[in-house]
């Protein structure tokens, strides 16, 4: 069994959801029923198949690349298909797990418009691969092949199943993504040809990058690329504005999964790529990162004062909790970096859920304008509930996971890695601590004027408008309980990623002096 | 052996030929010069045959002999139809295929 | 250090059970027993309905007992060591050095490894689990205070010499992260470990009784209070996740861990002000109190970052404070955090200028207001201070008889709250603004460096003020849930004289007179400012013990004022008021009882004779920490009698002025509802003063309109503004450009150069077509003699060239 999981287990893992897809080909659309079986049992199976991998993973020596698996894939371009798992990648996959079943039973009742089951959870099922390729892969060329497969059923899941707008949306996020990820794409290419290097690996390449001598402002340009391309699937001021229009047109799965994972995607690939092959072009940019994140912070969050529609609030919120993620990685410490990932995982969970009750609440009233909500606590209760649950995870209460991705960070940039400047640190990090009474203003506003307060006379006496349904409670309640769960233990994901970042920012120590 | 008598004769005969296939309009008589072609080739075949002591050039010339019959089978028939359509056999108001 | 009752020396010798030390290790069940009330309440308060009270009653019960037990076996601790050391002292036998110096040696070892004493030795200790150790001091763990009067006095030769037990410290290895700065491990660097635990001293077990006691009683209270509520269940459950979350805040090892606490007590706070969330006042008002707090928190992150690096890259709090003693923290960081937490002290504990969230919080139900924000939780502020003096002692100079940022904040609260309270009609408001006013002379009492006084003031308000606001709650029970004092009280004494007894205890309490806990609690604070001549303190704030005296007299004035409206002259109100039941009076009886006693527990040692001598200054040798390397030697004030009597004066003089002034009113027109038109409408100087005081120094208008209302509307607006016009009209006319520039490429150079090569190529086969077209003419003749020509072309180009 173990030698099984250590050669397949990854590559299992990553392709059910396609085979999945590939099935539900040959089933006729008007079987929905079939389709959501399936659908469900490939995210369950591959689900089944990560649990067995963190079963087996080595969590002593986290720091290590496990399950590896390294052939040679298009070798005239040296590209490999290499993949594994290691402390930094685990926490993001399974959150991806978990969270993708998840939209699946949400959607057992929850179809949107135009309908299509089929479709529908066939692009979920390919983006669950290509968000789980992204994770896995230690090869550049992979990496990016992930990285795009995510783009295109994202892409249909806005423009087809999306509001009014959706067309508009749908393709400012494809066009901006994909502008991104070209610059990286010339980023990876102009690294592979100025190291001489014979492979795309990562590992491999940061080792060339060490031995080599290259002129410090070519490294500077090649992360330059890469910070466009990962900067824009963050998304960083001020490259965030196909955030808001994309979740507010997409579905409420859409905006899920976009916001639990496709987001993390671009800090991922900072952790994985940008810093660990380029550590002296990281100390270079670090500032510049730093600066954008805290004004992400500030910005989105007085952007999320003005809205007054709930998704496009929520949307903005995430583009202030980015901002502390990239802030913990701009330190460019292991304490800082932990933090990030740790807040990436709040943020998929806490964000996700916000969708989640959004989506709800939007299918019950028809409509997530603020000035018209109201009284969500008197019509719904449990849902009023796990929303004032989930604005004060957002704001960063302690005691829930929230707050261990925000004050980590805000603690790191006090003291940031040597050769960044400290006193410009320590401005951010003012800054961003004052973000986080923005944060309670915004989400206790929210929480205020959807929640609190009697139901509008628009809605009072709305037969339609019904508490926590069951396909709801069990799509919610593992989010929920993890929310919790991380805010106790943070241990859980610090024990796993810690030694993983000490190991990829071991290139950063060696260059400084 | 004086090969040249007989490569003098296919030559005539293969002038002749072609004189009759340019000049004549009737496709019976068109038919026929192309026969004095290919039986002045059957000449030089044999001829060359016999002058290099090999029999290939004789077995050729029957061959031309059985595929010369056949031509003109097809031939007259060919001319046959395009008198029953046009009540002629002229070959030069046959031009069907003019493009 | 007996080795008695710690864990790790006790675990070793420990076959026979030590209740003490077992109540010390796990203390920690006192915030679990809540906790574990409020997972039950909200698994199962449905089914409880009704009777959900008894789930917290029972929990916070058990909770009290603990504590007091724990408190017991501190107390006794600490007594039996007295015995100890005197025999010491006395025969020269050697009875502890044993002891003492196997512990020393244990100590020691730390400490020549460089490391500096941590209250949670996880570093020897990271395998395990748990942690126990006592928190080391110097060789043989005792600690000797010897008042710094005596020394600086020259006159206190024959004050005892005091051994403190030391902190007992049990820790958990909460989680841990990679170090700063980018070393590997092999060059050094270490992962940090962040712990979570329990510490059990005078402090923090004093904080347990006074919050055991009071949540014990308002969890009683309030089974009657808000009986048949629409939220019964609900408002129990976050009673109880209060009551743990204050207790768990009070036993923080870690400054992480005391952030966790206090902003969970801000989230309770938070629930129970907008408990009735209907009503949009309600909502507003706690999310004004969530968010002033939130501003605090911005001064709290910042000052406990600045900690944890200045003490070398530690949240646990003892080791900062060792830090800060021993002088390991440089003056900037301690400077810095101690402003910084102050930002903290301002929002949680209500000082100016951030105080208006108090009043406001009393929109929530009255035995919230007496629990959350009159007796625990706003006094978290100055716990935090307390805890953590070391760093304000150097941070704020408070030695150097500096005007400090601390005590200068306090005294303006504690004058300017003062005043506030005077214009209120709202009986809650009232106490409201005198909850501020006091908490504003504990500040003051820290920033003058009397620890204990502060402390002292900490545990005697939260009775008298608990009772005080169960009354008002009682009150608006009988007055048919109004709290206004001038339109529907009056004359209640005679109605409702449980009431009335124990509010009139409470109020001499807070006024300060003799011989009620007020009086004690005060008059230390008044003599720790070391301003009045003969009270040798750490330093001599003569402007602030003014500043003192003039809050003391305002109390009086105004709870004066408030008992004459409420009790006093006719009924104005239009219902029948009654006493209310018992479930209510008995807890205000038992409060009332320790608003008289709570005083004697720290009566000053020079007082009555012998009996001082013998039971003086306990609360002083129970609470305060045992110096040592983690906390400074502080001095205390000698007390004075004539301080006591002018104090004293000034507040009777007071009540009796407004008294008279009220009585005079009464005799004009008994029955007239508006009293305050006298002097306001007289002079137009007091009229504007009435005016600046009833609109709250303006300062709701500037943040709320101003700060709130700008950022809120025209700045956040303008960010959005700047989103869809600005940056996203960049993307937009991106995409315009593009699909212009797009348009163009295909017209010009796609449609007209690429495609028309490729259809030239089309057109120019087709011209030479129509050209050859001609050559086949259908003849076969004339195809045959070009074949002919040819070929014989071809053969003389043959013969030719051959």
């Amino acid at each position: 069994m173990t030698e099984f999981l250590n050669d397949w287990g990854i590559t299992l893992m990553v392709f059910l959801p396609l085979a999945g897809a590939v099935i539900m080909m040959f089933v006729p659309s008007s079987d929905e029923e079939s389709h959501k079986a399936i659908a469900l049992f490939s995210t369950l199976l591959t689900a089944a198949v990560g649990i067995l991998l963190i079963g087996e993973f080595d969590f002593d020596n986290a720091s290590a690349l496990q399950f590896d698996v390294n052939t040679s894939w298009i070798s005239v371009v040296n590209a490999n298909y290499h993949v594994a798992i290691d402390g930094i990648s685990l926490p993001l996959i399974a959150l991806t797990l978990l969270v993708t079943p998840l939209v699946v039973i949400y959607s057992w009742n929850h179809i949107p418009e135009p309908g299509n089951a089929k479709m529908f959870l066939m692009l979920t099922l390919v983006l669950h691969t290509g968000m789980l390729g992204t994770f896995v892969a230690q090869d550049l060329v992979l990496f990016f092949v992930f990285f795009e497969v995510v783009l295109l059923p994202m892409y249909f899941m806005i423009g087809v199943w999306g509001g009014e707008q959706r067309l508009y949306a749908a393709i400012k996020f494809f066009l901006f993504t994909l502008f991104g990820s070209a610059l990286m794409l010339v980023s990876f290419l102009a690294l592979y040809w100025n190291t001489g290097s014979s492979t795309f690996d990562i590992v491999g390449l940061s080792q060339e990058v060490a031995a080599r001598d290259i002129a410090l402002s070519t490294q500077v340009l090649i992360f330059g690329g890469m910070f466009l391309g990962f900067g824009i699937k963050v998304p960083m001021f001020p490259f965030h504005t196909w955030l808001p229009d994309a979740h507010t047109q997409a579905p409420t799965q859409g905006s899920v999964i976009l916001a639990a994972i496709l987001l993390k995607l671009g800090t991922y690939g900072f952790i994985r790529i940008a810093i660990p092959i380029l550590p002296d072009a990281a100390v270079e940019w670090a500032p510049w990162i730093g600066l954008l994140a805290v004004i992400g912070i500030i910005y989105g969050a007085l952007a999320c004062l003005a809205q007054t529609d709930m998704k496009r609030l929520i949307a903005f919120s995430s583009v202030a909790h980015m901002g502390y993620v990239m802030l913990g990685i701009a330190t460019l410490t292991p304490f800082g970096i932990n933090a990030a990932i740790f807040g990436m995982v709040a943020h998929g969970l806490i964000t996700g859920m916000l969708f989640f009750v959004a989506g709800s609440v939007k299918e019950r009233y028809h409509t997530l304008e603020i000035k018209r909500l109201g009284g969500l606590l008197v019509q719904a209760p449990r849902m009023g509930w796990i929303l004032g649950f989930c604005t004060m995870a957002s704001l960063g209460l302690p005691g829930l996971a929230g707050f261990w991705g925000e004050f980590p960070a805000i603690l790191a940039a006090y003291n940031p890695a040597e050769g960044v400047s400290q006193t410009l640190f320590r401005v951010y990090m003012v800054i961003a601590a004052i973000g986080t009474v923005f944060a309670a203003g915004y989400l206790l506003w929210l929480l205020q004027r959807t929640a609190f307060g009697n139901p509008t006379e628009e809605f009072a006496d709305d037969p339609h408008i019904h508490d926590v349904v069951a396909t709801e409670w069990i799509a919610w309640t593992p989010l929920l309980v993890l929310i919790l769960l991380f805010g106790f233990v943070p241990s859980i994901i610090f024990g796993v990623t810690d030694p993983a970042v000490v190991n990829g920012l071991q290139a950063l120590a060696q260059a400084a002096p | 052996m004086l090969l040249n008598q007989y490569l003098l004769l296919a030559a005539a005969l293969f002038v002749i030929g072609v004189f009759g296939v340019l000049t004549r309009r009737n496709g019976v008589l068109v038919l026929m010069s192309v026969e004095l072609i290919l039986n002045a080739v059957n000449i030089n075949l044999v001829a060359f045959g016999t002058f290099h002591g090999d029999i290939a050039g004789q077995v050729f010339a029957l061959f031309v002999i059985a595929v010369a019959a056949a031509e003109v089978g097809v031939g007259l028939a060919i001319v046959l139809l395009i008198y029953r359509n046009r009540r002629s056999i002229d070959v030069a108001e046959a031009n069907l295929m003019k493009g | 250090m007996s080795g008695s009752f710690t864990g790790v020396f006790a675990a070793a010798a420990a076959e026979t059970f030590e209740p003490s030390s077992w109540l010390f290790d796990n203390i920690w069940l006192v915030p679990a027993m809540p906790a574990a009330s409020f997972v039950l309440i909200l698994l199962f308060g449905k089914r409880f309905k009704d009777h959900v009270h008894w789930l917290g009653i029972a929990t916070v019960g058990a909770g009290l007992v603990f504590s007091l037990a724990t408190a017991g076996a501190w107390i006794s601790q600490y007594e039996s060591e007295q015995t100890h050391h005197s025999e010491e002292a006395v025969d020269g036998e050697i009875i502890r050095v044993v002891d003492a110096e196997e512990d020393g040696h244990a100590e020691e070892g730390d400490h020549e490894e460089g490391i500096a004493p941590r209250g949670c030795n996880l570093e020897e200790n990271t395998q395990d689990l748990f942690a126990s150790s006592e928190y080391a001091l110097g060789a043989g763990g005792l600690s000797t205070v010897e008042y710094a009067a005596s020394e600086e006095g020259g006159e206190g030769e024959g004050k005892a010499e005091h051994v403190k037990p030391d902190p007992v410290v049990n820790c958990l290895n909460w989680f841990e992260v990679g170090s700063f700065g980018s070393g590997t491990e092999a060059q050094g660097a270490r992962s940090l470990a962040f712990s979570i635990g329990t510490i059990v001293d005078g402090q923090s077990l004093m904080l347990l009784v006074v919050v055991g006691i009071v949540s014990f009683l308002v969890h009683v209270y309030s089974s009657e209070y808000v009986k048949g509520d629409r939220r019964y269940v609900h408002y129990y459950a976050f009673l109880s996740l209060f009551t743990a979350s204050i207790l768990f805040m009070g036993l923080a090892t870690s400054t992480l861990q005391l952030i966790v606490g206090w902003e969970l007590v801000g989230v309770c706070s938070f629930a129970l002000i907008g408990h009735w969330w209907e009503e949009k006042p309600n909502s507003d008002a706690a999310l004004k109190a969530f968010l002033t707090n939130r501003v605090g928190d911005i001064g709290l992150l910042v000052g406990m970052i600045v900690l944890f690096f200045g003490a070398g890259q530690s949240f646990d709090i003892l080791t900062i404070n060792h830090a800060a003693v021993s002088g390991e923290m440089s003056q900037t960081s301690m400077t810095v955090a101690s402003l910084c937490l102050l930002t903290a002290v301002m929002s949680k504990s209500g000082q100016f200028i951030l105080h208006t969230w108090l009043p406001d919080a009393m929109a929530g139900p009255t035995p919230v207001s007496a629990l959350i924000h009159a007796a625990t939780m706003v006094v978290a502020g100055i716990y935090m201070v307390g805890r953590l003096y070391p760093v304000f002692w150097e941070g704020m100079n408070i030695p150097g008889s500096s005007f400090n940022a601390l005590a200068f904040v306090g005294a303006l609260t504690t004058v300017g709250g003062g005043a506030l309270a005077f214009v209120q009609r709202d009986i809650k408001k009232i106490l409201a603004y005198s909850t501020v006013s006091q908490l504003g002379y504990m500040v003051l009492a820290l920033g003058v460096g009397a620890w204990t006084a502060a402390m002292f003031h900490l545990f005697t308000h939260a009775f008298f003020k608990g009772c005080l606001f169960l009354g008002a709650g009682s009150l608006s029970h009988a007055c048919h849930h109004s709290f206004d004092i001038k339109s529907e009280m009056g004359g209640l004494r005679t109605k409702m004289p449980v009431t009335f007894a124990t509010f009139m205890i409470a109020s001499l309490a807070l006024a300060g007179l003799f011989p009620f806990a007020g009086f004690w609690s005060k008059d230390e604070i008044l003599v720790g400012t070391g301003g009045f001549p003969g009270t040798d303190a750490n330093g001599t704030y003569t402007v602030l013990l003014i500043m003192g005296l003039i809050a003391a007299a305002m109390t009086a004035g105004y709870m004066t004022r408030a008992i004459w409206l409420i009790f006093f002259g006719e009924y104005r109100g239009h219902v029948q008021p009654h006493e209310s039941p018992r479930v209510m009076t008995i807890p205000l009886v038992i409060l009332a009882a320790l608003s008289v006693l709570t005083g004697f527990l720290n009566f000053p040692e020079d007082w009555f004779g012998g009996l001082g001598e013998r039971y003086g200054l306990k609360f002083e040798q129970w609470v305060e920490p045992g110096g040592g390397d983690t906390f400074h030697v502080i001095g205390h004030g000698d007390s004075n009698l004539l301080l006591a009597v002018v104090a004293s004066l000034l507040a009777i003089g007071s009540a009796v002025f407004v008294w008279s002034y009220y009585q005079r009113l009464y005799a004009k027109d008994a029955t007239a509802t508006e009293y305050t038109d006298g002097l306001a409408s007289r002079s137009r100087i007091a009229r504007a003063g009435h005016v600046f005081l009833e609109q709250k120094y303006f300062l709701d208008i500037i943040y709320t309109d101003i700060i709130v209302g700008g950022i809120k509307g025209p700045v956040a607006r303008m960010a959005n503004w700047i989103n869809q016009n600005v940056i996203d009209a960049v993307v937009n006319f991106a995409g315009t450009s593009s699909t212009a520039v797009g348009r163009f490429v295909y017209r010009f150079i796609d449609q007209g150069t690429i495609d028309g090569a490729v259809n030239l190529s089309g057109t120019s086969a087709s011209e030479s077509g129509q050209v050859l077209r001609r050559v086949q003419t259908g003849r076969i003749r004339q195809y045959a003699s070009l074949m002919f020509g040819a070929a014989t072309l071809l053969a003389a180009v043959f013969i030719l060239v051959v």
